[in-house]
């Protein structure tokens, strides 16, 4: 059965013509040479015919008459892109990025740095032990937890639109 | 008269004020939005009035056409959400793929008038009374492929799917419309070969 279908939507392809240039050979050698795969290309075929011919149903002669009253009393919209000003898009992107940038600065103020035990300064970071380092003062607020789950789920929101749109470039491209 | 001129110069007409230009594009494209409308509502009256809102929408919408896709496809996307919102007023049921409630409700159908309505053994009304026994999601793919004149990358971006998904569903669409005429046409599709 499975392989009933694999075969039909292999032929699907190929009647589309969708099929990849060697898939296209292999099926026609199959059609050419397989009885069983020759009738189910006909039977498709006579299915994809009937499709083909079928007609577009038509409305009421005042249809078009009955648009164009309707919207004789309307205006055209103006485009989204052109109200929604750029300004505040990145007004709402600086912000967002300065509270990061700010929590950071708090969250790294907030980690005890000397709790390895050694009194240096952490600028030199290939002195720092990271694993004696305490930051259980920069996550034992349930504000900022809070705050960074936002800041987490506002990020995978933006990489998943930035994957969507890298996508559908790719496929315009293809 | 504006019939000699592509849909991008129709809309570019339109936006510059001849409002009369949007009457080349709703007679371009009524009986395709006809017909989607109709493949959801299986009525006429409410197909029309579907119809009817959809070109209205489009027309207030018209300025975010951007002519990154087809004219078509974009109507078509308006198209589908005037069509599930209709559905949804009326409180029908959007039916799934796999719904077999609207396979029972078909055939329920089928074995009424529909087999009356076929005593013309013509080869457009089999096919037609058999797209209309499927689904409204299959009967909606068929149409926008054979006759919509969408490839399978445009009806993912009408139906907002991907396009691998598009093509399952075709698939399935024309299986389902095979097994139909197969179980209800026998006889015409007999006569046809």
């Amino acid at each position: 059965m499975n392989k009933q279908q694999t075969s039909e939507e292999r032929l699907w392809d190929y009647i589309d013509g969708i099929s990849s240039p060697q898939e296209k050979t292999v099926i026609e050698q199959l059609v050419q040479t397989d009885g069983e795969w020759k009738a189910k290309y006909h039977e498709l075929l006579d299915v994809q015919q009937l499709l083909q011919s079928t007609e577009l149903e038509a409305p009421s002669m005042r249809f078009t008459k009955n648009v164009m009253e309707e919207i004789a009393k309307l205006h055209i919209a103006p485009a989204t892109r052109n109200y929604i000003n750029k300004r505040i898009i990145w007004g709402i992107g600086a912000f967002f990025i300065t509270i990061i940038v700010g929590f950071l600065v708090y969250g790294f103020g907030q980690i005890d740095w000397t709790a390895q035990g050694d009194s240096k300064l952490p600028i030199d970071l290939s002195n720092v032990d990271f694993s004696k380092v305490d930051y259980s003062k920069m996550f034992n607020n349930n504000l900022v937890n809070a705050f960074m789950m936002l800041n987490v789920i506002l990020g995978l929101f933006l990489l998943d639109r930035f994957l969507a749109n890298k996508r559908k470039k790719f496929q315009e491209e293809a | 008269m504006s019939t000699g001129l592509n849909d991008n110069e129709l809309i570019s007409r339109v936006l510059k004020g001849d409002q009369q230009a949007y009457a080349g594009l709703v007679n371009r494209y009524q009986n395709y939005v006809f017909t989607l409308a109709l493949r959801f509502t299986r009525n006429r009256e409410d197909a029309e009035e579907v119809s009817q809102d959809v070109f209205v929408k489009a027309y207030r919408s018209l300025a975010d056409f951007r002519g990154a896709s087809k004219f078509s496809t974009w109507l078509y996307t308006i198209v589908n959400t005037t069509c599930i919102t209709f559905l949804r007023k009326k409180r029908l049921e959007v039916h799934s793929l796999d719904n077999e409630k609207v396979f029972e409700v078909a055939d329920s159908i089928d074995s009424g008038m529909r087999a009356n309505q076929v005593e013309q053994k013509s080869r457009l009304a089999m096919v037609n009374n058999a797209i209309e026994m499927l689904n409204p999601d299959d009967a909606e793919i068929l149409t926008l492929f054979y006759k919509g004149e969408q490839t399978l990358e445009e009806i993912a971006v009408i139906l907002r799917i991907e396009a691998n998904t598009a093509k399952v569903r075709l698939h399935r669409a024309r299986t389902r419309l095979k097994e139909k005429m197969e179980k209800h046409f026998a006889e015409e599709l007999k006569d046809l070969n």
